[in-house]
């Protein structure tokens, strides 16, 4: 089973907490988290709901291998509409409150409403209360989560909360649990901010059982764990780097955005990469990374703990951020650092705190403040706009300064808060933002690494990394190794790693494992685990399913084929050195395959046949 | 006889809880930390993460406070290990050992506390770091970290 | 060697089994004036509430526990001393002799000067006897007056309340459990009691009480009589001092010096009879508490048996107590000290509470309200007088972290 078999529903409107038992037939359609909860979504609100409106819902949902000792089994993910995109939202995160939730017995909770005033939720195991939060609304997230450890007396308790980005609007903005961990894209911190929610926190201690073949299961996660330890990437680069371990191998190939994409080679890539956070600093004789850390029932420990050095311009005279916290993945370290030129370690680290203290997304972040470097660099902005800042590519201050006022959503921080699109289109400039659906880009210039492209283009949650990681194997090899300057063959390749990826988001696992692990690794975890049959196939299928679901979701929210698209500047401006040199990303050469392959129209429509053929709802 | 004894490297730690959800699995028949008799502490300033549990100490402050002698020597490990059926949860034991590591569970109205799982601790069959090793007493190490465990002995010397 | 010892509760029985472990060759003679084998006071009021037989209570389980460690266990009881002889005589007027004697002799409650307090209504909580009194007596449906909220009144509350009996308890001090929680949690402990269907009269004193048409009438200062079935009175304890009149030289208890030894040198006394020396203060006092009773036992054993290096450094005051349910615990010294710092969270809503005691940057007292997890690491950091550095700050700002405190100070920085 490994389900809980039981969600909370809670109406922040009227207040009303109720328990439902799981509709299972879904979960045998959708496995649990992404899915389930999409289908939840999917069943409830309507998909062109305001999403910053009362009837917008928001669902924490965890997967029936959250909890259990299943290696990276501690996932859990938002699902909601987007305020940044006006699609689907699914933002996943690990840390240590999903399994908490799956401890307390829930498999999920769904949000409606808005409260009337600040509230925040407590969950210890059936104890389920909505409490008022004035005195937590206006503080970070980690002052709040202080806050509520110490009203509630108990350090065990996990908690989700937003910050002031949130608070102040800010579209791009995070939920952040257990300080330093997020389900951070697409603004799903906005909307839980919108319904007057400011955190959840989460005391569980009934445990994880139902599983349905316990012996089965120990040997398999046994026998898992030990190809997570023998590769060599989850047994090796991610613990000693982080995802850090990209900076420079990407740089290499030609396929770092540089400077709002401009470029697709960093200068100050090494300053700013996994190697450089090993390094003793001059100053204080530090490593700016302490140690690696894992997530719960994470056996790779990719996490970064890092430290500002004291000295440093961003941090001197604030010993509250001379402490440990969480450092830089290679995402955020490359949006806020080689994207806007910054090679200011140092620098990165204090922002990306900033970034977890008052949760707002780094890479939409860090990608707005290039686009806004751009403009400025332009004469678009000017320092009247940014309240006397100077925004030139590569000034750290500058970076420093205008996170501080996003964090707080005070002067330009609160035009940033718009995110990239928004900004751009304010200033005239649509074309330079660097997103696809509203949302921004992540570290891989599609230029060079095209699969990437048809990754972005076709995300049912705008430019992402996470819905197709096909870096792995146009990159690392992984499973086979693809030519990342070739379009042929990566529609498949592409169709493959998003069915692969939603079922991995759907099951309570970290999508990193799939460095080491594939289907094959996982779908034995979870027929080990749970009820009915779950074998690679019907895997696959349910990923298959839960992306088509989600895509429904997005036409019927408005969206078009149209929509399917990158931004001129991949598409037209050629890549201007490196192995990708003269090319562009090779979208066209790749969508109509696309479509074909998933069943859709040439404009990008789902037909009724593959809506028949994946069970989706009329 | 040669006694085996956990030996915990904080510095190996990576805070995943492994440890907690196999001793609970072992211990209880389901993942949950909330039940470990291992327990990972986090200090975040610090950047540090420290499993703890019991030592299973010569002193024995639990085993001799216990009224119903519900805490007996396990001769074969060395641990100090609960007897369910005679424990009737006065909690004196979650009071008198000054580290911390027995633990009253409101769930069975009894105490709980590392029993090295009769000679094979499942947390350090889990741990993927080797933070938690199951070694031989005299291996080096040992006797540091019982000086450490120890360093609480204070009231009186009266080890019998 | 003759060693007798006189007391079959727990610093006894542990000074017994020392004295074996140490001098294999030597006569012991544990003698109790109960007739049942040796048992636990601390785990009658579970077996009030019938989670265990008679024999759950008992100290040692295996049948023949002492005969197999050549232990001769006397149910008698002893009538007097004679220190120049060395010798005892007991109720069967048999005479015994011995070269070191061991007063164990416990405790018994008190019942305040009170008309009424014999009538065969008042009974005590302290015996088995006084179980079998209890659990005969209070049936459902009855009304019971617990007087004293101490914390043999508050641990007997659950088992009275599944008992199914309508209970008022009566408490003279404006708390409960004030010898051992502070007001603010002595408070809440009341709370949470009336939350649960109990009665609770605090500053309220009893009159008297008298007999009426079969039921008892408990009258009160400044509030109406209350018309009972049964009253259990649990207003305190005393030292069962007699076998030391005019022999032993005596305060609220016997007077024992770091060895456990009176003020005669071949007599030794320990537990709850014993004033023995307090960690926290240095002083000496009374603390019938189970740990300290077990540390007596063995140390005055120790010396009993010509142990050279076993001076007792003294017991932490101590205390865990279940109130239907909500736990507490005390530990050293709890109401502070001059000059020191304290820091308290308190969250009445949810019956959590925490209090910590500083003297300089070393922790000397707490209290603490449903806390069940690590709590014991509270006397960890008292009884090593850890010097807490900057974690004394953190402990200042949120108090709860008291066992990060101990971990950050115990546990080196680069492995063990």
């Amino acid at each position: 089973m490994a389900w809980t078999k039981q969600i909370l529903r809670v109406n922040l409107t009227n207040g009303d907490v109720s328990v439902e038992p799981l509709n299972m037939g879904w979960a045998q359609e959708y496995l649990g988290q992404r899915g389930l909860a999409t289908r939840y979504f999917v069943a409830e609100v309507d998909p062109t709901v305001d999403a910053l409106g009362p009837d917008n819902k928001l669902i924490m949902a965890t997967g029936p291998l959250t909890g259990t000792m299943a290696s990276t089994g501690g996932r859990y993910s938002v699902i909601t509409k987007s305020p940044l995109t006006g699609t689907i939202a699914c933002s996943n995160s690990g840390g240590f409150i999903g399994a908490a939730l799956k401890n307390a017995g829930w498999d999920m909770i769904i949000f409606e409403g808005k409260a009337p005033s600040p509230v925040y939720l407590y969950v210890e195991d059936d104890k389920v209360e909505i409490l008022p939060a004035d005195d937590l609304w206006g503080k970070s997230v980690w002052e709040a989560d202080e806050l509520i450890h110490k009203k509630h007396q108990d350090p065990q308790i996990r908690i989700s909360c937003v910050g002031r980005a949130a608070e102040s609007g800010c579209l791009f903005s995070a939920i952040v649990n257990d300080l330093h961990r997020a389900a951070g894209r697409s603004g799903v911190g906005t909307v839980m901010a919108s319904k007057n929610l400011k955190a959840v926190a989460v005391r569980g201690t009934k445990g994880v059982g139902n599983i349905k073949d316990p012996i089965r299961f120990m040997r398999e996660v046994t026998a898992q764990k030990k190809v997570l330890a023998d590769n060599a990437v989850t047994g090796q680069g991610l613990p000693t780097y982080g995802t850090q371990v990209l900076m420079n191998v990407i740089n290499e190939m030609g396929a770092l955005p540089t400077r709002n994409m401009r470029e697709v080679k960093f200068e100050g890539a090494h300053s700013v990469s996994g190697e450089a956070m090993h390094e003793k600093r001059k100053t204080d004789g530090k490593p700016n990374l302490t140690r690696n850390a894992g997530c719960f029932g994470c056996t790779i420990a990719c996490g970064r703990i890092s430290t500002v050095d004291q000295g440093h311009f961003s941090v001197a005279n604030k010993p509250e951020y001379w402490g440990n916290s969480g450092g830089l993945e290679y995402e955020a370290a490359w949006a806020l650092g080689p994207d806007t030129g910054v090679d200011d370690l140092d620098a990165l680290t204090y922002v990306n705190f900033l970034c977890n203290e008052d949760g707002f997304d780094p890479i939409s972040y860090g990608s707005t403040v290039a686009a806004a470097m751009e403009l400025y660099d332009m004469g678009v902005i000017t320092k009247e706009d940014t309240g006397g800042i100077e925004l030139t590519f590569g000034s750290a201050e500058a970076l420093v300064k205008v996170t501080e006022l996003t964090a707080k959503g005070e002067g330009f921080g609160k035009i940033l808060g718009l995110g990239s699109k928004r900004m751009c289109e304010k200033y005239g400039h649509p074309e330079l933002s660097m997103t696809v659906k509203g949302q921004e880009f992540p570290a891989y210039d599609p230029r060079g690494i095209q699969g990437m492209g048809l990754t972005y283009a076709t995300s049912n949650r705008g430019a992402c990394h996470l819905r197709s990681y096909t870096v792995a194997s146009e990159v690392l090899g992984i499973p086979v190794k693809t030519d990342p300057l070739e379009t042929d063959g990566k529609p498949e390749l592409v169709i493959a790693f998003q069915d692969a990826t939603a079922a991995v988001d759907s099951s309570g696992l970290c999508l990193f494992t799939t460095f080491a692990w594939s289907l094959e690794n996982i779908a034995p975890q979870i027929d080990a685990a749970c009820e009915g049959d779950w074998s690679v196939e019907k895997c696959a299928e349910v990923g298959a399913r839960i992306w088509n679901l989600e895509r429904d979701f997005n036409m019927r929210a408005g969206l078009t084929g149209a929509d399917d698209t990158l931004p001129k500047r991949l598409l037209k401006d050629a890549a201007n050195v490196g192995p990708a040199q003269g090319k562009v990303a090779g979208l066209d050469l790749m969508l109509p395959k696309y479509y074909e392959l998933r069943g859709w129209t040439t404009d990008g429509q789902l037909t009724d046949e593959t809506r028949s053929r994946y069970r989706l709802p009329a | 006889m040669l006694m085996k004894s956990l030996y915990i490297n904080p510095e190996k730690c990576t805070g995943c809880l492994q440890c907690e959800m196999a001793c609970s699995f072992e211990n209880e028949g389901v993942f949950n930390p909330a039940r470990s008799r291992i327990k990972v502490f986090t200090f975040h300033d610090a950047g540090r993460f420290v499993p703890y549990t019991c030592t299973q100490c010569d002193e024995a402050w639990c085993m001799k406070a216990c009224p119903v002698e519900a805490i007996v020597l396990n001769a074969a490990t060395g641990s100090k290990d609960i007897i369910n059926d005679r424990c009737v949860g006065c909690k004196v034991c979650t009071i008198a050992c000054p580290f911390g590591t027995v633990n009253y569970n409101s769930a069975s109205g009894k105490v709980i506390k590392c029993d090295l799982c009769g000679g094979n601790p499942q947390c350090a069959q889990a741990c993927p770091t080797g933070a938690i090793t199951y070694i031989d007493a005299d291996a080096t190490g040992l006797e540091r970290m019982r000086l450490w465990a120890t360093k609480t002995d204070t009231a009186h010397h009266a080890a019998a | 060697m003759k060693h007798i010892i006189i007391g079959t509760g727990p610093a006894g029985v542990v000074a017994a089994e020392t004295l074996r472990k140490r001098m294999p060759e030597a006569d012991i003679t544990l003698i109790g004036g109960e007739p049942e084998r040796p048992y636990s006071r601390m785990a009658i009021p579970y077996h009030l509430m019938g989670n265990i037989a008679e024999s759950g209570t008992y100290l040692r389980t295996a049948p023949n526990h002492f005969r197999n460690l050549d232990i001769t266990l006397l149910h008698q009881h002893v009538n007097s001393i004679d220190a120049a002889a060395k010798s005892i005589s007991l109720d069967n007027g048999n005479m015994l002799t011995f070269d070191k004697l061991l007063l164990a002799t416990g405790s018994r409650p008190t019942r305040p000067p009170l008309e009424g307090m014999d009538l065969p209504g008042v009974v005590s909580c302290w015996t088995l006897a006084d179980a079998r009194k209890i659990i005969a007596g209070a049936n459902a449906g009855d009304d019971v007056v617990l007087m004293g909220a101490g914390f043999i009144g508050c641990i007997i509350l659950e088992a009275l309340a599944q008992r199914g009996v309508n209970l008022t308890v009566v408490e003279m001090e404006n708390r409960m459990v004030p010898r051992m929680m502070d007001d603010q949690s002595g408070g809440l402990l009341k709370q949470w009691c009336q939350s649960k269907g109990v009665t609770v009269l605090t500053s309220t004193r009893v009159k008297c009480i008298t007999e009426e048409k079969g039921k008892l009438v408990v009258e009160l200062e400044g509030r109406e009589p209350l018309k009972v079935n049964l009253v259990i009175c649990a207003t305190g304890v005393r030292a069962n001092m007699e076998l030391a009149d005019g022999l032993l030289d005596t305060n609220h208890g016997i007077l024992v010096n770091e060895r456990l030894q009176t003020s005669h040198p071949d007599i030794y006394a320990a537990g709850d009879v014993a004033e023995g020396k307090d960690f926290s203060t240095g002083g000496y006092s009374v603390q019938a508490i189970q740990p300290t009773a077990v540390e007596h036992g063995a140390l005055a054993a120790i010396n009993m048996a010509g142990g050279e290096d076993a001076l007792h450094r003294g017991s932490i005051n101590m205390n865990v107590l279940d109130t239907m349910g909500l736990i507490s615990a005390s530990f050293g010294l709890w109401q502070g000290v001059d000059g020191g710092d304290s820091a308290a969270l308190d969250n009445p809503q949810r019956y959590r509470y925490i209090n910590l005691q500083f003297e300089d940057d070393r922790l000397v007292g707490a209290n603490a309200l449903g806390l069940t997890q690590h709590v014991g690491v509270l006397r960890g950091l008292i009884q090593n007088q850890t010097r807490l550095g900057k974690w004394k700050h953190k402990l200042m700002e949120d108090p709860t972290r008291i066992m990060e405190a101990y971990l950050a100070q115990h546990v080196p920085r680069h492995g063990p």
